[in-house]
């Protein structure tokens, strides 16, 4: 069996998909951050799988997917500092109660 | 004429303002009166010495070959150029009536500050009395020698900010505070008239140049090529415009109301600026514009008008005040109505025009005496610690220098020869005889009411019965040296200043005119005088119930004299009743509900607006991805149909 593009696209797809909807529906901080980090991936996925198929010659998507986990990792580190002063002041993560700015 | 004096004249006073208004805190109270007294002092000799170089030198600029007198601009640089036309200058102009003007303002400045060292002693705020003293002496000398009517204007209003500093100087008292208030908004409200009718005259003129006008005046005349309006010519409108500004500083009915508030202020400010120097400024504004006021007969009737019915007035209120300080202040509102009177009546046929000469004169030796009143009276109340007479009485034992100086002042101010008033008041007799028998005799009667209540205030003072002042714990005695030397110097001026050839210096056309006293108005006005004086010594030399018994068998008047007539009640009535409710009132409810309103509806509706849509910004980043994702399906959606098809 030959394995093509679309063996990578699809489950690209349905995890992006599943970050989007997670990124809607969730209301704990930290499940937001995971679905927002799953909407990474997915595309990280994508860069890798064109440069291979693609461009077989370069290296540009694998550079790219390399600077976007990083990125992602601090990105990362800092949603969770403000989660956690969040939980400090709030003694909760649930969006739905985080109100106290609004007018 | 080198520049340099004139223009030291000017500037020391306002050096001195600067110096003791920003330096004054950081010295003593001694140090910042001397050297306001000694700064002042320097002003009064150069002054002296330049009215001296004017009036004695027979310089060519100061005087032609034929004997008459020449108006000489010192300097004049210009300050504002709009257009070709609309410059405005600052200058020096040196005449007769300036020259006079700069030793008069100087030499009562100068007692006054010599004076205020021993009134104001120990009082808070010292060196800003000094320092507001200066100011006001810049202001006045920079007023009487203004080249422009528009200069004249500046500094016109500059003296009224600094008499309403002065007046409020007490600023802790209410009663100051008010008055200060008071004086400003009457004297601004007539200075609105006065700049319409700057601005009228020079319309037509196209110049504020006082030489351009008045050595021309039939051009003044000719420029407003007859218009009217109102039935008036423009002329007539413009200069009684200005009148009115003159009316309003010189406390002319009906525009007198802020001149007994007034004596709110420290006593040497009464003498200084609200009887000798500042309120003549009205009888100088017209004075400086004379010639012209000569080609309008009407605006002339108007001033000699006013000026008869406010003397007459001033002179039956003072009769019945109980307070010295407003005795004095009606008597300077009586003295300065003489002056316009005289002003009114000059016309140059009749007898060369003397009305305008006793009117200077009389500006020159009732800045003398009056000023010697005032202080004296200042002298009184630091001794008594009361204004009203009532806490008087038999002062003359205590008080001789004061009695007697003020003894002089009140014979000097009632006409007595030899004293300084009998020469000019009957100069400005003659003048109204000559003009008209009505204004000579009614002027001669507010003439006899002055000596009578001069009188009643002098024996009511320095007679009638001596309260027990030994009970009060405090026995009146003669004030200081800085004083008492001041009074002393203006009792003397007060003898001598008649017997100045006045005609000599300061006439109309500055030709020099031989005074020759009129025997019949001189013998009239000083039996008037003298009887008026022997009514007042029967009724108050000692205790007695006459005056109460004249006061009560013509009950009303004296209620109503009493009272000012009702002047300051009737503009209350005006400005409460009719102004308020009729004019204020509507116009407040239009702002409020018409204009406030509009812009109210606007805001609400704003309001209203951005209240039904602000559920959408939630800030829920959550509810947003729904809705951009939502809205980016649908788009594709459509984008795809649109294709399909």
């Amino acid at each position: 069996m030959d394995i093509t593009l679309m063996y990578y696209l699809i489950p690209s797809l349905v995890m992006f998909c599943c970050g989007v909807y997670g990124f809607i529906t969730r209301k704990n901080m930290i499940a937001i951050l995971i679905s927002l980090e799953l909407m990474l991936n997915a595309v990280d996925i994508n860069f890798v799988v064109f440069n291979r198929f693609l461009f077989p010659g370069q290296l540009e998507g694998m550079f790219f997917t390399l600077f976007a986990i990083a990125i992602a990792a601090a990105e990362t580190a800092l949603a969770i500092a403000i989660i956690i002063n969040i939980f400090r002041v709030a003694k909760n993560i649930d969006v739905r109660d985080l109100t106290k700015m609004k007018f | 004429m080198d520049q340099i004096t004139p223009l030291l004249i000017l500037a020391l006073p306002l050096c001195m303002f600067l110096f003791l208004g920003l330096a004054g805190n950081k010295m003593s109270h001694k140090m910042a009166g001397i050297l306001g007294t000694l700064g002042m002092g320097v002003t009064l000799i150069l002054a002296y010495s330049t009215a001296f170089t004017y009036f004695f030198s027979g310089n060519p600029d100061f005087i032609d070959a034929a004997g008459n007198r020449l108006q000489s601009v010192i300097f004049d640089f210009t300050w504002l150029e709009f257009t070709e036309n609309l410059v405005i200058k600052l200058g020096f102009l040196l005449d007769p009536i300036s020259a006079m003007m700069l030793v008069v303002i100087t030499t009562i400045s100068f007692m006054v500050h010599l004076y205020s060292l021993g009134y104001m002693h120990g009082e808070k705020g010292f060196q800003r009395y000094y320092a507001f003293l200066s100011l006001f002496s810049f202001s006045m000398l920079g007023l009487v020698v203004a080249t422009n009517i528009f200069q004249m204007y500046i500094f016109w209003e500059l003296v009224g900010a600094s008499s309403y500093l002065l007046i409020g100087f007490y600023y802790t008292k209410p009663s100051a505070v008010s008055a200060s208030k008071k004086a400003f908004i009457v004297t601004r409200f007539a200075d609105l008239g006065f700049l319409i009718g700057i601005l009228i005259l020079s319309f037509f003129t196209e110049t504020f140049n006082f030489i351009d006008m008045t050595s021309a005046p039939e051009n003044v005349l000719a420029s407003t090529g007859g218009a009217t309006f109102m039935g008036a010519s423009v002329l007539t409108w413009a200069l009684v415009l200005i009148f009115m500004g003159g009316m309003g500083k010189s406390a002319m009915m009906p525009l007198h109301i802020w001149l007994p508030d007034a004596m709110e202020g420290p006593t040497p400010v009464s003498a200084l600026i609200h009887a000798a120097t500042m309120v003549v400024a009205g009888v100088y504004l017209v004075a400086r514009m004379f010639p012209v006021y000569l080609m309008e007969e009407a605006a002339l009737t108007i001033v000699t008008v006013v000026g008869a019915l406010t003397a007459l007035y001033a002179a039956i209120v003072a009769c019945t005040q109980v307070d010295i300080k407003r005795v004095l202040a009606f008597s300077t509102i009586s003295q300065i109505a003489f002056m316009m009177v005289a002003l009114g009546v000059a016309r140059p046929e009749i007898h060369e025009g003397v009305g305008y000469m006793a009117s200077m004169f009389h500006l020159f030796t009732h800045a003398m005496f009056k000023a010697l009143l005032f202080l004296g009276a200042g002298a009184l109340i630091h001794a008594v610690h009361s204004n009203d007479y009532t806490a008087m009485g038999g002062l003359r034992k205590y008080m001789p220098i004061t009695h007697i100086t003020f003894l002089i002042g009140c014979l000097a101010i009632a006409g007595i020869p030899p004293f300084a008033g009998f020469f000019s008041k009957d100069e400005i007799l003659v003048a109204a005889f000559e003009n008209n028998m009505l204004w000579g005799l009614w002027m001669t009667a507010v003439a006899g009411l002055t000596a009578f209540y001069m009188f009643r205030l002098y024996y009511r003072i320095f007679w009638w019965n001596t309260p027990d002042y030994e009970k009060h714990g405090h026995v009146p005695h003669d004030a200081p040296w800085t004083m008492t030397l001041p009074l002393i110097i203006l009792a003397t001026v007060s003898i001598v200043a008649g017997f100045i050839p006045f005609g000599e210096l300061v006439t109309w056309n500055r030709e020099a005119y031989h005074i020759h006293l009129n025997w019949t108005v001189a013998t009239t006005s000083v039996l008037v005088a003298v009887v008026a004086i022997l009514i007042a010594t029967v009724m108050y030399r000692k205790e007695n119930a006459i005056s109460d018994k004249i006061a009560n068998s013509v009950k009303g008047l004296w209620t109503a004299a009493y009272n000012r007539f009702y002047f300051d009640e009737l503009y209350i009535f005006i400005t409460h009743k009719i102004i308020f409710n009729l004019v204020s009132r509507p116009i407040a409810w239009f702002d409020r509900h018409i204009i406030d309103g509009t812009m109210d509806m606007f805001a609400t509706m704003a309001h209203k607006a951005s209240g039904a849509i602000k559920g959408l910004q939630s800030g829920s980043i959550q509810t947003y991805v729904l809705v951009y994702l939502l809205g980016a399906l649908l788009l594709g959606v459509v984008t795809v149909v649109c294709v399909m098809l």
